[in-house]
């Protein structure tokens, strides 16, 4: 694929032709630095945080044992056996695992052990069913179940709630309801946006899941309990759905009144974001304006009286601002036709002369494409210095199985046998080099007549594409 | 390359309309091509040049690329049809490939860049209003790229969708810097077979379905 042809850009219309920031949703990252960047940074004494790399459940009991530097099976028995005490295990559990952040190092998380999960729901069904034989407090072991069952629900759900995680809900759901600044990602940003999308995709559903699973273990908890609890001993089946109807009426009501009020909250934090990811787009169309075609400006200004500077500064605020809107990035290290733009601006640069590029097709750098580009490096420096125009033309083209390169002026050109030893730049920077590596430098030149150099150099056996 | 020109001028001064958003501009070329052709009008509008144009019945016109309400397109596909003796030339800072062939294919018969010499203009324009074909060197090396031979890419039409060993060595040269007289020389033959020869990439750039034409088409929602 031939990088001078230009990839194929985003073709949406107002931030198309804007280059990417780096980070597609930067707003996520600004002003709620999520997951807490680094408060250990802040605080050198040790805080108290989940560890989900190694969790059973949510990582409580680790993050716990982490702490206390405690055997992590140690805390897990403990909330195991703290079940006994009417569920007790089960409440603590969930306020600590509502209470305490995730820990901020980059761990990963892994997967649950199931073995490991098995053993401790066996063993939590042991005790509960222990618990239920002996009944140390005269409850019944199934109220300790359905109080175990609700904390566990409302542990799920308050989870969901969770700041954070809400925050990277909606920072992956907001590029989708700003469709324009979206699609600003160049192409290695869109793949790396589908990729988010793909995650919080599975993500978004994994919590409604969730929610509705919380959900009900609460319903059928507090149903149990209920029933259980009732203080007249025996169940009254009607008396508590039409409880249950008018609690949802009741509910259903405060939603109508909120829901107005909800909207436009939510209606007013899309638009913020909206706002703030154009204000990020303009302000960096801002500071490439201002850092450098308004400093360019005002040197122009300065220097109006040198001809010379003035051509120099912009041309090469032209060629900044040029790669800025249409080229795709490449390094000058790995790409071909990137190392010979980069030679012909230092040339430009140096010389204050205008460098006409014409590059035909592209391949992977090499040390015989170094060498072909350090020959070209010297043949446009010659140019500049002894041809005595304003214009040189490089041309390049990656052929099958070579390179060429044509460096020419239209300036004096010079003698050829005239030329000897002295001369260095030619015979050893240009000839000598092409030589060393196998290629071929041919000089055409009359006084005169201008100066044409043209390089050749043969392409690496390896298969295309085969080197990195 | 302006040697031997001035007889021929004198037989007939060339009619160019200007078409250029930035009103410093158009007053900069109609200063720099007074001294070479008749600058007869000029527009900064879409809708303003076309009407000119009809009106004004000019030999060439110099088109900008990016003009607001559709640029020089624009202009191109209102008056391509109905004005078959107008010859357009794009004139434009931009070197994007998808602008460049953009226009060609639009029916515009060449592309220079607006950093070009007043000298070279001129003879541009002269070229464009005897038929010929007009190639920046960056456009030159842009078709050898969209030509180039891909073994992947099936052709469809190789009368369209492939260039001669002749016309992809005058690209070269073109692609070099060099002009046409000194590519006649280099290849010892005539300018006029050079001309013929640009003349022929140019219709094939226009008329070419080749994958890498249309995807630029599409990439601009040209098609």
């Amino acid at each position: 694929m031939s990088t001078e042809l230009g990839q194929p850009r985003p073709a949406s219309a107002p931030a198309g032709a804007f280059p990417p920031a780096g980070d597609p949703y930067p707003p996520v990252a600004g002003p709620y630095p999520a997951g807490g960047a680094d408060p250990t940074a802040e605080y050198p004494f040790r805080r108290l945080y989940r560890n989900r790399g190694n969790r059973i459940v949510a990582g409580v009991a680790a993050g716990i044992a982490e702490h206390l530097r405690l055997p992590v099976f140690a805390v897990r028995i403990a909330f195991v056996a703290l079940l006994a005490a009417n569920g007790l295990g089960a409440l603590l559990y969930v306020a600590f695992w509502a209470v305490l952040p995730v820990a901020p190092t980059g761990r990963p998380v892994r997967r649950r052990p199931v073995g490991q999960v098995l053993a401790y729901v066996a063993l939590g069904t042991g005790v509960v069913l222990l618990v239920f034989q002996v009944k140390p407090f005269g409850l019944d072991a199934t109220v300790v179940g359905f109080v175990a069952l609700a904390a566990l629900g409302a542990g799920i759900i308050w989870h969901q709630a969770d700041p954070q995680r809400r925050l990277r809900f909606r920072g992956a759901a907001a590029p989708a309801a700003a469709p324009a600044p979206a699609t600003v990602a160049v192409p290695s940003g869109v793949a790396a946006a589908r990729v988010v999308e793909a995650e919080t995709e599975g993500e978004r559903r994994w919590l409604v899941l969730r929610f509705i699973g919380g959900g009900i273990l609460i319903i059928v908890s507090i149903i149990g309990l209920l029933a259980l609890m009732t203080p007249f001993g025996e169940l009254d089946l009607r008396a508590t759905v039409t409880g249950v109807i008018f609690a949802l009426l009741a509910l259903a009501g405060v939603v109508l009144v909120l829901a107005p009020l909800l909207w436009r909250v939510f209606g007013q934090l899309r638009e913020e974001r909206i706002a703030r990811i154009r204000e990020q787009e303009r302000a960096e169309v801002a500071a490439v304006v201002h850092d450098q075609v308004l400093h360019t400006l005002a040197l122009i200004q300065r220097s109006a009286t040198d001809h010379t500077s003035v051509v120099r500064l912009a041309r090469g605020q032209e060629r900044t601002l040029r790669n800025w809107l249409y080229k795709p990035t490449s390094s000058p290290t790995e790409r071909f036709a990137a190392a010979l733009e980069q030679v012909a601006a230092e040339v430009e640069d140096s010389y204050a002369i205008t460098v006409e590029t014409v590059l035909v097709g592209d391949a992977p750098h090499d040390d015989h494409v170094a060498a072909l580009v350090a020959s070209t490096r010297e043949a446009l420096v010659n140019a500049a210095r002894h041809a005595k125009v304003g214009t040189v033309s490089l041309y390049a083209e990656v052929e099958e199985d070579e390179f060429k390169v044509y460096v020419r002026d239209r300036g004096t050109g010079f003698d050829l046998s005239t030329v000897d030893g002295d001369r260095h730049g030619v015979r050893g920077s240009i000839i000598g080099r092409m030589q060393r590596h196998g290629g071929v430098a041919e000089v055409r030149t009359a006084p005169g007549e201008g100066t044409e150099v043209e390089l050749t150099m043969p392409r690496a056996k390896v298969g295309r594409g085969e080197r990195p | 390359m302006t040697t031997g020109e001035t007889a021929e001028e004198a037989a007939r001064r060339l009619r160019v309309f200007l078409v250029d958003d930035h009103a410093m501009f158009r007053a900069g070329v109609r200063a720099e091509l007074g001294a070479f052709v008749d600058v007869v009008g000029e527009a900064g509008t879409v809708p303003a040049a076309i009407a000119a144009i009809v009106a004004l019945q000019p030999d060439v016109v110099l088109l900008d690329v990016h003009m607001p309400d559709g640029g020089g397109r624009a202009v191109l596909e209102a008056l391509r049809r109905s004005q078959p003796q107008v010859r357009f030339l794009a004139l434009s800072v931009s070197d994007a490939a998808e602008d460049v062939i953009g226009l060609i294919r639009a029916g515009a018969r060449g592309y220079v860049t607006k950093t070009i010499s007043p000298e070279q203009l001129a003879d541009a324009i002269r070229r464009v209003a005897d038929d010929d074909a007009v190639f920046s060197p960056r456009l030159a090396g842009f078709v050898l790229d969209a030509f180039a031979a891909r073994p992947d890419v099936p052709v469809a039409d190789p009368e369209l969708d492939q260039l001669t060993n002749r016309e992809r060595e005058v690209l070269r040269l073109l692609a070099r810097g060099y002009a046409y007289k000194e590519i006649a020389k280099e290849l010892f033959i005539s300018i006029k077979t050079v001309e013929t020869h640009v003349s022929n990439v140019l219709r094939k750039l226009q008329m070419s379905n080749r994958y890498e034409l249309s995807r630029w088409a599409a990439d601009r929602r040209l098609v």
